[in-house]
């Protein structure tokens, strides 16, 4: 019976190398692109050249991949525990909670680490995200759609309190930075945290088989002998870690998480050891892409990368709405 | 050896099951039979550790379901559960191939895959081995579950209605594949069937449930009589014997 494998670890083989090299395309896409005339060689080079590169377009590029990778898979954890295909950290209430967790840090502890405020924030995504969890419980299994709509009624109830507590306290500019993703910003010395969301993205790696198998439902997973809640609990952190690192560096960027673990999970399934790394991959090209895309169409004036995505991946929602059997929910 | 003893289970209200106390021998096949809301998904709920025991006691070998952690009762027993619905897409051979996890943690070995490769061919799989689970039709998902909690490999397996969406050839082909297993690999077998013929033809001993309460354990010779089965469920059933194997005419 092996012939019957052979074509499909052949496909399976090619779907990580062409997306690594159309993500390395776009870095040296990303790497050229900008006000300054620089080639992509000057990073080995010493003079004004090379530090635009190291200080400013290198750093940008990263951030970009990190970001869009890292968030693409929360979004696959958050599909999988959840089991509906429709939510995201944005559509959860999890960025917002996020948002109103640094809020907090800046009015009481204002002084407090940067470290300390990653914590609070972290802490406040992941009870934000517990209590969803607890709500779309409630809903009848026959109508998925209900999950993503409370979760977008219910991040708005939370963003309105942010705004609020923001405007009473002259501090609405934050909010409006955390929560519109874009990249224009991103220095050497000013990205850095997104190493750890992109740490917390790798860890899910390490629990892929456990998340795959939570997915089947807590019955079947309970009857493989999985310890259900702690694989909760440790599909939760990650997802807060890396949404608040996200929305604290360069803002939150909704659709990531869920438009690109659809695509991969149209054409290659579910089983998260085989998709994460190709839905890290696609995440961050396509993040990247997004970002390309806005410092390209007005150049040299730039369009937020989170506006772009958002537009492209309203599409892509659509698409996927439509053209999915109804079965597959 | 499964031994329940005095469960008793409410759902709000209402009782499920009243004191029930049984002792299902090693090896063989019982059949858990009963009428609609006779309490028997909910026996195997408890049994799998799905439902958490209200009062009683449940253990395998002494086993206490209750002090055992979940991850070794996995490697024990393995449970099919009435309508799994596993809404991921995933192929035939990886959703076969987690049976294995509670013995490898994600970690596969060779003996993992064989044993894979084996719960493949076995249920007639492997044609269909590279699908994604939600293009199968319902019988073709409902042996793909049975087939991965054969990959389980365990001593005890708990099926509950497993020729649920079977036509006659597979359902047939699986019963006689659990008389294989308990008969030939020493399993011990219990599983819900709705159609007591099955039951009749392939099952050692036969256990009858009834508004929650234990109507019947017995061999099942003893157990295939009109009087028994008119009385479980509450309808007049003949039962004739046909080539020596005594079927009940209920359909009729």
């Amino acid at each position: 019976m092996r012939h019957h494998f052979a074509p499909l670890q052949r496909t399976s083989a090619l779907w990580p190398i062409v997306l690594a090299v159309v993500l390395l395309g776009l870095v040296a896409g990303s790497l050229v692109t900008g006000a300054a005339n620089v080639s992509a060689l000057d990073l080995f080079r010493r003079g004004e050249s090379g530090d635009i590169l190291l200080v400013s377009r290198l750093p940008r590029t990263l951030a970009t991949i990190l970001t869009g990778a890292s968030l693409a898979v929360a979004g696959v954890i958050m599909q999988t525990l959840v089991r509906n295909r429709f939510v995201e950290p944005a559509t959860t209430g999890t960025g917002e909670c996020a948002a109103l967790g640094l809020l907090a840090t800046l009015l009481l502890v204002p002084g407090a680490p940067l470290l300390a405020k990653m914590a609070i924030s972290s802490a406040a995504a992941f009870a934000g995200t517990a209590i969803f969890l607890a709500l779309v419980s409630r809903l009848p299994p026959t109508q998925p759609l209900l999950v993503p709509l409370t979760g977008i009624v219910y991040g708005g109830i939370i963003g309105s309190i942010s705004i609020f507590i923001a405007y009473e306290n002259d501090l609405l500019q934050y909010i409006s930075v955390w929560m519109n993703g874009e990249f224009s910003g991103v220095l050497q010395g000013r990205y850095e945290l997104l190493w750890a969301s992109g740490a917390a993205a790798l860890a899910a790696y390490f629990y892929a088989d456990q998340f795959t198998v939570a997915g089947f439902g807590k019955d079947t997973a309970h009857g493989l002998g999985l310890s259900y809640r702690a694989v909760m609990i440790a599909g939760l952190s990650i997802v807060a870690l890396i949404t608040s690192f996200t929305v604290l560096t360069v803002g939150m960027l909704p659709f990531v998480g869920l438009v690109v673990p659809n695509i991969i999970s149209r054409f290659r399934g579910d089983n998260t050891k085989e998709t994460l790394p190709l839905v890290a991959i696609l995440g961050g090209a396509l993040v990247l892409a997004s970002d390309l895309i806005g410092r390209l169409i007005r150049y040299p004036y730039e369009i937020p990368a989170g506006t772009i995505f958002g537009v492209l991946g309203t599409g892509v929602f659509l698409w996927l709405l439509f053209a999915r059997p109804a079965r597959r929910g | 050896m499964i031994e329940i003893e005095n469960v008793t289970f409410h759902h709000g209200k209402s009782p499920i099951l009243k004191d029930v106390s049984l002792t299902i021998k090693r090896g063989g096949i019982t059949a858990l039979i009963g009428p609609n809301g006779a309490g028997k998904s909910t026996l195997f709920a408890l049994m799998a550790r799905l439902l958490p025991l209200q009062s009683g006691k449940i253990s395998f070998d002494a086993m206490d379901i209750r002090q055992t952690p979940s991850r070794e009762l996995a490697k024990k027993l393995a449970i099919l559960r009435q309508d799994t619905h596993v809404a991921s897409r995933i192929t035939v051979q990886d959703m076969v191939g987690f049976g294995r996890f509670p013995h490898h943690q994600g970690r596969a070995t060779s003996l993992d895959h064989d044993k894979v490769q084996a719960a493949l061919n076995v249920f007639d799989l492997a044609d269909i081995a590279e699908r994604f689970i939600d293009e199968l039709s319902g019988g073709q998902r409902q042996r793909v579950l049975v087939a991965m909690a054969y990959a389980q490999d365990t001593e005890y397996l708990l099926l509950d209605e497993p020729l649920n969406n079977l036509d006659m050839h597979f359902a047939r082909n699986l019963m006689h594949q659990l008389r294989d297993l308990a008969d030939n690999h020493g399993k011990t077998i219990v599983v819900v069937l709705h159609e007591i013929n099955y039951a009749a033809a392939h099952a050692d001993t036969i256990i009858a449930l009834k508004n929650g309460e234990v109507a019947a354990h017995s061999r099942t010779d003893e157990f295939m009589t009109e009087e028994a089965i008119s009385r479980i469920y509450d309808m007049s059933v003949k039962v004739k014997a046909v080539d020596g194997l005594k079927m009940a005419l209920h359909h009729v």
